[in-house]
């Protein structure tokens, strides 16, 4: 009995690491790529000729910094979906 | 407004759409995405003995691709993966083994004995990844054709489609990042542009296979370009990585190491980056759908419907995106194992 809440609470516990995680990288990719967008803006600002160079380049540093994202979201959901598999048993 | 301009805008509209159709054709799987989001999502993303094209009411609409197995003792043998699972429900399991083999739930096959048996099957990516290749030498070759019927004259026909995108890679990848010695090198990074770009496009139709996002895939491709920058390594190159210039005699040993292991970071980061990126992309839209059916209601069917729709379009722009930075990532590196050391700036 005490056996079977302890692995409730460790898988608990994964969950829960699993979605503050998640936040968490949300949050890095939001800083990221808003300071990408900021720094866009800026340089829009100041030279609006070279507004395309700008925006392309732009776009691909966003998707760099996404991936990056995107890859600790694998993780939490690979932690996710295994913790979720051993609490409901 | 000429007819062409009508035709060719109904048919870019057509083939628009088609992405949000995404959200429609898998409205009969209710059941199935209801109890079951994860399993829903999974069964869409990965590989599959069979591929399954859509469910209507408890009808699998589905194609049973051949298994192709060797194993030291039995040999090559050929089967078809409708042997493999109950013919009422088509799921696999380790009861429905056939002539001592089986393929379990999780699509892993195995030896009712217990043996060593390797696995050749023309499963879903494999036969995707035919399509892809028959896509891109279809498109490549029209226009190669053109240009063999007519001389360098200017494109018509597929041939147009082609040629701005050869020329974007030949100049703007391979020789700003390359140099003088691009010329070698372009053929590979255009076929490996081509093939990344229509396999993420394609893998976003509905009932197409995730191809690209399969780490396999990425994997290869990854593995190929590492051959190709170790293999056009200069002495200049592997004096870098062996005996970097300008570091002290005690720092070398670690530094050897550092650098040793970086041969190994790099197309490992071009292999994570784009399997990440497409899979992730098909896990956020299948999210969405299958949010629809744990709800159950037309109002979040309608939004998610309208997000769907979007996330497909951000995600034609991710595809293109994440072919372009694989073709320049493998360009750079093809770069600096090429480049010449120019003396004059030292470290």
């Amino acid at each position: 009995m005490f056996m079977l809440t302890s692995i409730l609470l460790t898988a608990g516990f994964a969950l829960m690491g699993a979605g503050i995680g998640a936040g968490l990288v949300a949050i890095g990719a939001g800083l990221g790529v808003g300071r990408i967008g900021g720094q866009a803006m800026e340089s829009i600002a100041r030279q609006p000729e070279a507004a395309g160079k700008i925006q392309t380049a732009m776009l691909i540093i966003a998707a760099l910094i996404e991936v990056v994202a995107l890859f600790a979201v694998v993780i939490c959901l690979l932690i996710a979906l295994n913790a979720g598999g051993i609490a409901f048993f | 407004m000429t007819r062409k301009f009508l035709v060719l805008s109904l048919l870019f509209s057509v083939f628009l759409l088609s992405f949000s159709v995404g959200s429609f054709a898998a409205g009969t799987e209710a059941e199935e995405g209801k109890e079951d989001p994860t399993g829903f999502i999974m069964h869409h993303i990965k590989d599959s003995h069979e591929w399954h094209f859509v469910t209507i009411g408890h009808t699998h609409v589905t194609l049973a691709l051949p298994v192709i197995t060797y194993s030291a003792d039995r040999g090559l043998e050929f089967y078809t993966s409708s042997d493999f699972q109950n013919h009422e429900t088509h799921k696999f399991g380790k009861e429905y083994a056939h002539n001592g083999i089986f393929i379990d739930d999780h699509d892993h096959l195995g030896r009712v004995d217990g043996g060593s048996i390797l696995d050749f099957s023309i499963t879903k990516n494999v036969v995707m990844l035919f399509l892809v290749v028959a896509f891109v030498l279809y498109v490549t070759l029209s226009a190669a054709n053109h240009y063999k019927k007519n001389g360098a004259v200017a494109p018509k026909g597929a041939a147009s489609f082609v040629e701005p995108i050869v020329i974007f890679v030949r100049d703007e990848i391979a020789l700003k990042s390359i140099g003088p010695k691009y010329k070698k090198f372009v053929p590979y990074l255009l076929t490996l542009f081509f093939f990344i770009w229509t396999g993420n496009i394609l893998g976003l139709l509905p009932g197409a296979a995730n191809l690209t996002g399969n780490i396999a895939v990425t994997f290869t491709l990854a593995m190929i370009t590492f051959v190709i920058v170790n293999v056009n390594g200069n002495k200049d190159y592997w004096k870098h990585v062996f005996a970097t210039p300008g570091v002290p005699a005690a720092l070398l040993p670690i530094m050897v190491l550092v650098e040793f292991i970086g041969l190994f970071t790099k197309p490992f980061a071009l292999m994570v980056r784009l399997f990440v990126a497409i899979t992730a992309g098909h896990i956020v839209i299948l999210s969405f759908i299958a949010l629809v059916f744990i709800f159950e209601s037309y109002s979040i069917g309608v939004l998610s419907t309208i997000m769907v729709t979007f996330i497909n379009v951000i995600e034609l722009l991710v595809a293109t995106i994440q072919a372009y930075v694989f073709t320049l990532f493998s360009a750079m590196y093809i770069g600096g194992a090429v480049a010449e050391h120019h003396h004059d700036d030292h470290h």
